[in-house]
């Protein structure tokens, strides 16, 4: 088993695959990649299987030191990833040795950041799945001095796997994929077309459980009886506060769901930092 | 469509099904009926259906490839009447103690509701509490069936911290804290039962449908159950009868 020693914790990092599936029933939040897009294509490259676990960073980078060799490839936002302090580009596999320290310089584009690692982060499987959440693995984020486990492997990538397209145009996008959600039809019809026609700005207090909005949106919707929600869902508050759930939150909720993210929606909003600006726009 | 129930999307990955707006236990039962109907049809993916006051929720792992099939398939399905099928009735013991220590409330609810302590107790573990789902924290039961006359308002000011396994009270619902958590009900005991063990493999026996009867037990009692419980030999008391 080889040893990741984790140098700097970066500013939010976690090891996410793509959830708990199947234990909404005990009200066990999903969890999983916020952005399944680059993980998937991450993964992909590594020849990896679909579920793989990986590094979710957030803004800000780790600073890793890897004790056995095994490849690595990085995807989703551009924290300026560097081996041994050079650049490596994204979306490529990368070939490490022991001893070798994976570090990240400045924030180009994007919000988050994924670490895959060949056959995955080795983290303890809860409910069947490897990602970290407080309530469930007893982890919230990465900790200095923690150490991770992977599979060392010498094997080089087969090439043809590292010829995968990839499409970053999402990472610059501000149109954000809805659908209207099931309290939508209660809202009065000016404010159903001004929710497609106004811009948002994100508020500093987003994170993987939800992305807050600065805008209030004046409303007078009652609340309703605590229903199903999902990462996707757009609840409005009475206080008229938009609230776009993300992959750790709730099963349920008590305020109307206005709207519902398409899962390229989630893709684009994951990957937008705090001051950005964004537009709904209706997927029907 | 079936008057009183409507289907729609919920994005790329979820069915939502809409019943009537009522909470009763005639609503959760006819659900339920359906939900088991569904259970048995195909899907695509392997999904899971949930259910809440109101709602079934089919949730699917991944977005939906062809949302016409899946959604007639559901609409076919409801479509179909008369399907109730009693149920079996399953009611789990809940030892609570309600003693000072871990009822720092218990005077303040006796107080609003003009009640002695001793007839709040008898009132709170004098029901049966229906179990409509889980949901907000893992493992906290939605329960309805609570007596009115001991209904009360919130705490004006949540505590930072509430112990796990409090049982509380908020308007005229109870609940029972399945972790550590911040919260404003007002708690009237503790039980010394895990709800929600994520070591087992069913980290919790409770479903919609079940029942919970609290039952008082000294603070001695408490200690015994909880040390049972942390070695694993603590087993839920639960009575089945013909519903």
């Amino acid at each position: 088993m080889g040893e990741l020693l984790v140098k700097q914790a970066g500013l939010f990092t976690t090891i996410q695959d793509l959830g708990r599936f199947g234990s909404r029933k005990y009200g066990v939040p999903e969890s999983g990649v916020v952005d399944r897009y680059a993980f998937r294509i991450c993964n992909l490259i590594l020849g990896n299987s679909s579920n793989a676990a990986v590094m979710e960073m957030t803004f800000m980078g780790p600073v890793l030191k890897f004790n056995s060799a095994t490849n690595i490839c990085i995807g989703g936002a551009d924290l300026t990833p560097k081996i041994n302090d050079l650049e490596v580009e994204l979306h490529t596999p990368f070939q490490i040795q022991a001893g070798d320290i994976l570090s990240f310089g400045k924030r180009k584009f994007g919000l988050r950041s994924y670490l895959a690692i060949k056959d995955g982060f080795q983290s303890p499987e809860v409910l069947g799945s490897r990602s970290w959440l407080h309530s469930i693995t007893g982890k919230t984020r990465l900790q200095k001095g923690q150490v991770l486990g992977y599979q060392a492997s010498e094997a080089m990538i087969n090439s043809s796997h590292a010829a995968i397209q990839v499409d970053t145009d999402y990472l610059e996008s501000k149109e954000i994929e809805a659908y209207e959600g099931p309290e939508f039809v209660k809202l009065p019809k000016h404010l159903q077309e001004l929710i497609f026609q106004q811009k948002f700005t994100l508020h500093g207090d987003s994170n993987r459980m939800a992305i807050q909005f600065e805008e209030t949106f004046q409303n007078n919707l009652e609340s309703i009886h605590t229903s199903p929600v999902m990462p996707g869902t757009v609840q409005l508050t009475p206080s008229g506060k938009l609230i776009a759930l993300m992959r750790d939150c709730q099963t349920t909720g008590g305020y109307p769901r206005v709207l519902q993210l398409s899962e390229f929606g989630i893709q684009v909003l994951a990957q937008k930092t705090p001051g950005e600006i964004v537009q709904f726009r209706k997927k029907l | 469509m079936i008057k009183g129930k409507t289907v729609s999307r919920l994005g790329d990955r979820g069915i939502l099904i809409e019943f009537s707006q009522d909470i009763s236990e005639n609503t959760l039962k006819t659900i339920l009926n359906f939900r088991n109907r569904l259970l048995e049809s195909e899907f695509e993916q392997k999904v899971e259906i949930t259910n809440t006051y109101n709602s079934l929720l089919i949730s699917y792992p991944f977005t939906i490839r062809n949302f016409y099939s899946e959604f007639s398939k559901v609409s076919s399905i409801l479509e179909l009447t008369n399907i109730s099928k009693s149920f079996k009735k399953r009611v789990f013991k809940i030892p609570v103690c309600y003693e000072a220590k871990f009822a720092p409330d218990l005077e303040t609810v006796a107080r609003l509701r003009k009640l002695k302590k001793e007839e709040i107790i008898e009132l709170h573990s004098g029901s049966q509490y229906l179990v409509y789902f889980t949901g907000f924290l893992p493992g906290f039961l939605y329960l309805g069936g609570m007596n009115k006359k001991i209904a009360t308002a919130r705490k004006e000011t949540p505590r930072k911290m509430v112990e796990r396994g409090s049982v509380g009270i908020a308007e005229d619902q109870t609940g029972i804290y399945p972790q550590e958590s911040p919260g404003g009900w007002q708690i009237i005991g503790r039980t010394p039962l895990e709800l929600f063990d994520i070591k087992l493999e069913t980290p919790t026996p409770f479903v919609a449908g079940n029942y919970v009867q609290f039952f008082p037990v000294s603070e001695l009692e408490y200690f015994q159950i909880k040390e049972e419980v942390e070695h694993g030999k603590y087993e839920f008391q639960m009575i089945e009868m013909n519903g």
